[in-house]
């Protein structure tokens, strides 16, 4: 069982490699494999707004704490580091491959157990209140199952410290079944570098309003809908 | 003339390389070992802790150690380079000057020159390090802490007996910070 659960965590379980046929956006080229192909895919950037947003906010300080749910990139932690500020590396995507043994079948059904949920925030969201100056939560919120999806929101809402920004992308495109997952890099202040990872079926679609909905308890969010069908949002505690 | 002496004084090389025996005869040093193929990140000059050891307790070391067993306790290298193989496992806090992870390692590591983070390996803990490197595929769940060099101020004017405004005070380990949500 423990063999199992690890091999999914290094193999990135339950990420389903994307087809050719797969639309991801505008832009992205729609090769992706997986995790483990990742060295071979090809990576395109992409000018963003809301990331524009989000490091001006942390530039001209130092010490502050960062949040990263995209897992070890290097480029993440070079950028984040290099501006004097710690950063948390967490791969939410890998993890909840692991805690909710999510499967091909059923990705999403343990997601609303509350047990599972509460492992899933001791293990990987346990922190003193008000600890993270900002967080970058990149597009992994739509593959949470709504109960999931709140308890995380809520948690973060503890964790961030009053006045910290949060990043979040959704994808605009409300009938599509799937989406891909994507590594984001980051380039420079303005510029990601995106890398598919695969696919993955999307648990809830976002408009606007419910994105405001889900982010009620925060100050302020604020959209910046993009050319390839992807809506960046920053939310301000 | 000259030619001639030469070819006498030196004749042809056989075209057969010598066997091990006439080089013994002769007092050539010869190894017995066979040759192998050295991975890159093989074990070469370090002391080693091979995959079917288990090790629980406090490890130090005074030399480079490459560990493709398990680990579970503490492993200081003073100013050494730890090296973590493809079966290597280690439960335990680490500091060493240079940490190379391609196996699994749960704990806090302090490297006072380098982390690499393979893309095979699966790290979960704080890392606070001079320098990081981290492959794609890598598993990795925690906080970095890039720790720089205290660059040597010049002296105080003698009125600047209190600290400047806006200097930043010392890193400190924070309880119920990162590591707690491990």
């Amino acid at each position: 069982m423990f063999k199992e659960r690890l091999k999914r965590l290094l193999l990135g379980g339950g990420e389903v490699p994307s087809s050719p046929a797969a639309k991801p956006g505008e832009g992205p080229p729609s090769t992706a494999r997986g995790p483990a192909g990742v060295e071979a895919l090809p990576a395109y950037s992409r000018h963003s707004h809301g990331f524009e947003q989000f490091s001006s906010q942390i530039q001209g300080c130092e010490n502050l704490w960062i949040l990263d749910f995209s897992g070890a990139v290097q480029e993440n932690v070079s950028f984040v580091t290099g501006l004097g500020h710690r950063l948390y590396s967490l791969d939410v995507l890998r993890t909840l491959d692991v805690t909710f043994e999510s499967s091909g079948d059923d990705p999403y059904g343990l997601q609303s157990n509350p047990e599972k949920i509460r492992q899933f925030l001791d293990e990987n969201l346990n922190f003193e209140n008000e600890f993270f100056d900002g967080a970058l939560l990149w597009n992994t919120l739509e593959f949470l199952a709504p109960p999931l999806l709140e308890a995380t929101v809520d948690r973060l809402y503890q964790v961030l410290k009053p006045g910290s920004c949060l990043l979040a992308f959704f994808h605009a495109d409300e009938k599509a079944a799937t989406a891909s997952t994507y590594t984001y890099r980051i380039a420079d202040p303005k510029t990601l570098l995106v890398t598919p990872r695969g696919q993955r079926q999307i648990a809830l679609h976002f408009n606007n309003r419910a994105i405001e909905k889900l982010f009620g308890r925060y100050r302020s969010v604020k959209f910046f809908l993009a050319r390839d069908k992807l809506r960046e949002v920053i939310i301000t505690k | 003339m000259w030619n001639k002496r030469r070819d006498e004084s030196y004749p042809p090389s056989s075209a057969t390389p010598p066997t091990s025996a006439q080089l013994a005869r002769e007092g050539i040093p010869m190894s017995t070992i066979p040759a192998r193929s050295v991975e890159a990140e093989g074990p070469r000059g370090s002391a080693l802790i091979g995959k079917s050891v288990v090790l629980k307790g406090q490890v130090y070391s005074r030399e480079d150690l490459y560990v493709d067993g398990e680990i579970e306790g503490t492993v200081e290298l003073q100013e050494q380079k730890l090296t973590i193989g493809p079966h290597g496992k280690i439960q335990a806090n680490v500091k060493a000057r240079e940490i190379v992870v391609n196996g699994t390692l749960h704990g806090n590591i302090e490297a006072t020159d380098k982390v690499d983070i393979r893309k095979d390996a699966k790290l979960v803990g704080d890392i606070r390090t001079a320098r990081i490197v981290i492959e794609d595929g890598a598993y990795f769940k925690g906080s970095i802490d890039i720790s720089r060099p205290e660059v040597s101020k010049p002296a105080a004017a003698p009125r600047s007996q209190q600290p400047a405004a806006g200097t930043a005070p010392q890193q400190q380990a924070l309880p119920g910070g990162p590591a707690a949500a491990k």
